[in-house]
């Protein structure tokens, strides 16, 4: 509860300062249209003409709220102007990818921590994926899959998986590398097999590890997912709709579905920290 | 005839034993020479300033290291081949419990691993937890114990498959004096019950000499045993025994011993 007067007070101040930006960033348009019209505007009138203009170039925070407000609840979940309906198409897409990706993520670190080969090898390639710019791979991508008949939730999902296995690979390659010297004599005294130690030891111990990845890796998903949108020329998504929006200079459009992404996001990721608390607390790990 | 007589007896078995690592600053000798018998029941510790091998020797014992020459053999087998027969308990300086396992699951570990049935488990996991007091701690997590305890259920752990041997590098040398103390009792009395034979590395002379039926001084560069000390003190030792004549002369042996094999560095 004390952290909420912080966190209005930041708010407000965000707000305030969009709000000025606005006015400041939409005058331009609004002395155009008067000097075309042949007419004086006064201050007040400016300010009033900024926050409420159709394609403005900052739209306002109240034009966004109402452009989220009617995108959410205004419309049938079923139409195209619903956000709500952009919103699952990317969100499944995202979840598919994300699956894909923590999956083979999980599968190169194994090999990875057990392969010496997989070791030397594979960690570059991992990273120099990583260095090249998504958007010049998803439209490849798209295009390859299409031409093999593959199209829709896949092609999207494959763009998604490909910038979120990364950071499930480093971290569980960290965290399956975690226990120490002692911890893995011990098991050879034993006479543990590799697959005692993986199950007993490394898997459990890179758990802390790996949610701290799936963390990161599920926003990773979301903006592949939206970003698989953008060269299909999707009619759907919310990647369709900023594209679209920006097609047509529909900023209250763009920034709605920017929005709709950002929500989205943050309840992926409380999802998962919610997923994090649960499983370490069964485990033990939290006190 | 004599030679038959002697093995029988005799668990561990090292002979001229040496182990040298190859660093980037040239080889380094960690043992040289090394050979020692230990019989069964016998509670044999290793004393000696760091880099004099104790722990290195405690390794080769339990095939955590391998000897670069001479022979060694542990239950009449090789060491390796005897650690594959899980022949011995491995006690570590740190408890080394998982952190996501409780009391009882830490001690059942060894036991999963080497495919107890779920029943025995239970069985020996209550009996081990009882033999090293901590008996109604099975469902808590090891945060939720002291070091002492967390340290007590390391070897709850190590007795749990009932090995004939245990070993044990300084598993107290985090702990402070007087939880120290107290296990050094707890120890024995474990011993006693138990009859294993039992090999412990440790950096305090009260704490060999109290302990020990057989002290071996070690000394550093190259790793090499400088005396091996019968102790006559009888098998029951109240802790007081540590203000007797016989124990400070004993000590004082080892205090020789170490000091020998320092040179003039001391």
């Amino acid at each position: 509860m004390r952290s909420v007067l912080p966190i209005l007070t930041v708010l407000g101040a965000i707000v305030v300062l969009w709000y000025g930006a606005t006015v400041w960033l939409n005058a331009q348009w609004t002395y155009d249209q008067a000097a075309r019209a042949g007419v004086e505007v006064s201050l007040p009138e400016v300010v009033t003409d900024t926050l409420s203009q159709e394609r403005p170039v900052l739209p306002a925070p109240h034009q966004v709220a109402g452009g989220l407000w009617d995108g959410l609840l205004g419309q049938k979940v079923t139409s195209k102007r619903s956000l709500v309906y952009h919103g699952w198409v990317t969100l499944s897409a995202t979840l598919l990818g994300f699956a894909i990706g923590t999956g083979a993520g999980i599968l190169l670190a194994v090999g990875i921590v057990h392969n010496r080969a997989m070791d030397m090898s594979v960690m570059p390639w991992a990273i120099a994926s990583q260095t090249i710019p998504i958007l010049a791979i998803a439209p490849m991508v798209i295009v390859v899959l299409a031409s093999l008949g593959i199209t829709g939730l896949l092609p999207k999902a494959m763009i998604s998986a490909y910038l979120s296995f990364f950071p499930v690979v480093v971290g569980m390659v960290k965290g399956l590398r975690s226990p120490d010297h002692m911890q893995l004599d011990q098991m050879r005294t034993y006479n543990a097999t590799r697959g005692q130690m993986f199950w007993k030891l490394r898997l459990p111990a890179s758990m802390p590890y790996l949610f701290a990845s799936l963390k990161v890796s599920v926003a990773a998903s979301l903006v592949g997912a939206i970003v698989g949108e953008l060269p299909a020329g999707a009619s759907s998504g919310l990647g369709a709709r900023l594209l679209s929006g920006s097609y047509y200079g529909q900023t209250i459009q763009i920034w709605s579905a920017l929005f709709t992404a950002a929500i989205l996001a943050a309840l992926l990721v409380m999802i998962i920290g919610v997923l994090e608390r649960r499983t370490l607390k069964r485990m033990g790990m939290v006190r | 005839m004599k030679d038959t007589m002697v093995s029988a007896a005799t668990v561990i078995e090292a002979s001229d034993l040496s182990l040298t690592f190859d660093t980037n600053d040239g080889p380094v000798h960690a043992l040289k020479d090394v050979s020692l018998s230990i019989a069964k029941g016998e509670f044999v510790s290793f004393i000696g300033p760091s880099g004099c091998g104790k722990t290195t020797f405690l390794r080769c014992i339990a095939a955590l290291e391998t000897p670069t020459a001479g022979t060694l053999t542990v239950n009449g087998m090789s060491a390796d081949a005897a650690r594959r027969a899980r022949a011995y308990g491995y006690v570590f300086q740190a408890a080394g419990l998982y952190p996501w396992r409780t009391i009882a699951g830490n001690v059942r570990l060894p036991l999963e691993i080497m495919g107890f049935s779920k029943s025995e488990q239970a069985e020996r996991v209550e009996k081990v937890l009882a033999l090293v007091d901590l008996e109604g701690f099975g469902k808590k997590f090891p945060w939720q114990l002291s070091g002492g305890m967390q340290q007590r259920a390391s070897i709850a752990r190590a007795l749990a498959f009932d090995a004939d041997i245990l070993l044990m590098d300084e598993p107290f040398g985090a702990l402070d004096e007087i939880v120290r103390d107290h296990l050094n009792e707890e120890l024995l009395k474990l011993w006693a019950r138990t009859e294993k034979t039992i090999g412990f590395v440790t950096h305090s002379i009260p704490e060999a000499v109290y302990l020990s039926t057989k002290i071996v001084v070690m000394s550093p560069r190259p790793g090499r045993i400088t005396d091996v000390i019968e102790s006559t003190l009888p098998k029951e030792r109240p802790l007081d025994i540590r203000d007797s004549a016989e124990f400070i002369a004993i000590a004082h042996r080892v205090r020789e011993g170490l000091r020998a094999g320092h040179g003039d560095e001391v």
